[in-house]
């Protein structure tokens, strides 16, 4: 059944208690996004040392299910890789997102590639597809020092 | 209660969605269309198509009869003074913004106030504010009471010497709430203030009589009336069509194009530049056909009746909140489920077949008003019955049990 491909427990239970959902004290780089056809407000934040690798990760915002937990996994995921590796990663979840089947980036390991395959059951819901992209949109934001929000009418 | 022939008159409820019996809660947003519209749109492409009130030829007169037809039916329906006042447009949308870009333009200058509500669809609000940037002018919001409505004490207080055009809604899209639209009519003109009313919501459910309530400019959207998309219908009175300069420019709107001189075709062509939506409006007079048939009070009846059900059922569901109670209501419910997203919400219902919408409804101003993102929202038609709240409830408390609330 699609529903439960979709809401799967880690989703649903992301979903309730998101990981990483607060300021980080000292970041030294953010981005908002915004989703104005649901509402959903995302904020990024991300603390890199000098060898741009990511220290620490967190973010701030209200939303569905599925983009409370996309943004819970990408925290948990992205934090302790260094930035090229994050942008590798965001654009192969991203292709995955829409229509490829899996996951091919080397920058992440079995157990991780599962954890994010957890949210490939959006893929049947369209409408649903820029709720799981919100943050991630919202993080290449933080990284590349964009000072516009990010708005999920902007761009597919 | 409505029998169960209405329901049978719309074709969309044979098919399944999700293997389910289709539960259909989203008529605020569009409605279903019965068949006797299908087969006008139809049998007009099939066997009568031409444009209208240019050529000379069978096709073209008949088709210009039928149009016509439809603008008599309407006068009728909404019972306005004159044929002249109805003006075909390609929504309820572009009703408005016809009227927001002519009567601004002629009228509004810097410093000009004009009173909009916190309720507004952004369809009248938008293009207000765009007056606001070309001009200067000022909008005030009345605002909405605890219960979600706007009364005529919030109107009254936002008016002043400099207001020009009060635009409220009949009824709001998110809290139901149905505004006492004569009464503002009343106070508005003893003050020489026009009154725009945007009845996207109201003209399908509630009784229209355009010289009782004597407003100055009614929209109307055809497709939320059992009608075609593409069409609407602005109402206004003659002598303001006799006074406001045209909207768009094109073949139908002229009566004499020289190079250094154009003058205007008369009423109601003045305002419908270039091919209309010749098909939709021909059929629409099947929509009002259908509403006549089954009498606007007995839909109302009908209507009040499910919503009763509804409000009764919902309420006594815990962690179900309904948003707004205002005293006189129309066929709308929002809601939402405590510690369900309206999004995850509306996703799960349509798996047993329940469509409703989720989101801000185009109404930012009042859900930051109202202090929610988001609400999920249930809206009737006439076709619509207790089994398919008892669906709508049924489905809640499944959603409720994916995310394991009690």
């Amino acid at each position: 059944m699609n529903l439960k491909e979709l809401y799967q427990e880690i989703i649903l239970d992301y979903g309730k208690n998101p990981r990483n959902l607060r300021k980080i004290e000292n970041f030294n780089k953010d981005a908002k996004g915004y989703n104005p056809l649901c509402g959903d407000k995302v904020h990024v934040y991300l603390k890199l040392d000098d060898n741009k690798k990511i220290k620490d990760i967190s973010f701030e915002g209200s939303g569905c299910a599925i983009s409370m937990a996309s943004a819970s996994i990408m925290t948990d995921l992205i934090k302790g890789k260094k930035e090229r590796e994050v942008k590798d990663i965001i654009d192969d979840f991203l292709e995955m997102i829409k229509e490829k089947s899996e996951l091919n980036s080397k920058n992440l390991k079995v157990d991780e590639k599962t954890k994010l395959m957890s949210l490939s059951g959006v893929k049947q819901y369209p409408m649903r597809v820029k709720c799981a992209t919100l943050s991630w949109h919202t993080l290449t934001s933080a990284i590349n020092n964009v000072q516009e929000e990010v708005n999920t009418e902007r761009f597919d | 209660m409505i029998d169960l022939d209405i329901k049978k008159q719309f074709p969309i409820f044979n098919r399944k969605i999700n293997n389910k019996k289709l539960v259909y809660l989203d008529s605020a947003n569009s409605s279903q269309k019965p068949i006797q519209v299908i087969d006008r749109l139809n049998n007009f492409y099939k066997n009568e198509f031409s444009n209208v009130g240019r050529s000379v030829h069978s096709l073209a007169v008949s088709a210009t009869n039928n149009y016509e037809n439809t603008r008599e039916i309407v006068k009728k329906y909404i019972n306005a003074k004159f044929k002249e006042e109805i003006v075909f447009t390609k929504g309820g949308t572009e009703a408005i913004n016809l009227i927001a870009s002519t009567f601004g333009q002629k009228f509004l200058k810097e410093g000009d106030e004009i009173i909009i509500t916190e309720l507004e669809h952004h369809s009248n609000y938008v293009p207000w504010h765009y007056l606001r940037e070309l001009k200067k002018i000022k909008i005030n919001f009345a605002e909405i009471n605890n219960l979600g409505e706007v009364t005529l004490e919030s109107i009254a207080e936002k008016i002043n010497d400099k207001t020009k055009m009060i635009a409220v809604t009949h009824l709001s899209n998110v809290t139901g709430a149905i505004l006492p639209i004569k009464e503002i009519c009343e106070l508005a003109h003893s003050k020489n203030i026009p009154v725009l009313i945007d009845g996207c919501q109201g003209a399908p459910h509630l009784k229209l009589d355009m010289q009782n309530i004597d407003c100055d400019f009614y929209a109307i959207s055809c497709h939320k009336m059992y009608g075609p998309t593409g069409l609407g219908i602005l109402y206004a009175k003659k002598k303001w069509l006799d006074e406001i300069p045209p909207y768009q420019g094109g073949g139908g709107m002229i009566q004499e194009v020289k190079k250094d001189k154009i003058t205007y075709a008369g009423l109601p062509n003045k305002y419908e530049a270039g091919t209309m939506p010749t098909a939709e409006v021909v059929a629409f007079s099947e929509s009002i056909k259908f509403l006549n048939n089954v009498g606007i009070e007995k839909i109302m009846l009908h209507e009040k009746k499910l919503m009763d059900y509804a409000i009764n059922l919902l309420n006594k569901n815990n962690s179900v909140k309904i948003i707004a109670n205002p005293t006189t209501k129309g066929a709308v419910i929002s809601f939402t489920i405590e510690g369900i997203h309206p999004h995850d919400t509306a996703t799960i219902l349509d798996e047993d077949g329940v469509a409703i919408r989720a989101g801000h409804h185009c109404c930012q101003i009042l859900h930051e008003k109202l202090g929610v993102a988001a609400t999920a929202r249930a809206s009737l038609g006439i076709y619509n019955t207790e089994e398919d709240i008892d669906q709508l409830n049924e489905s809640i408390n499944n959603c409720k049990k994916i995310f394991s609330l009690k």
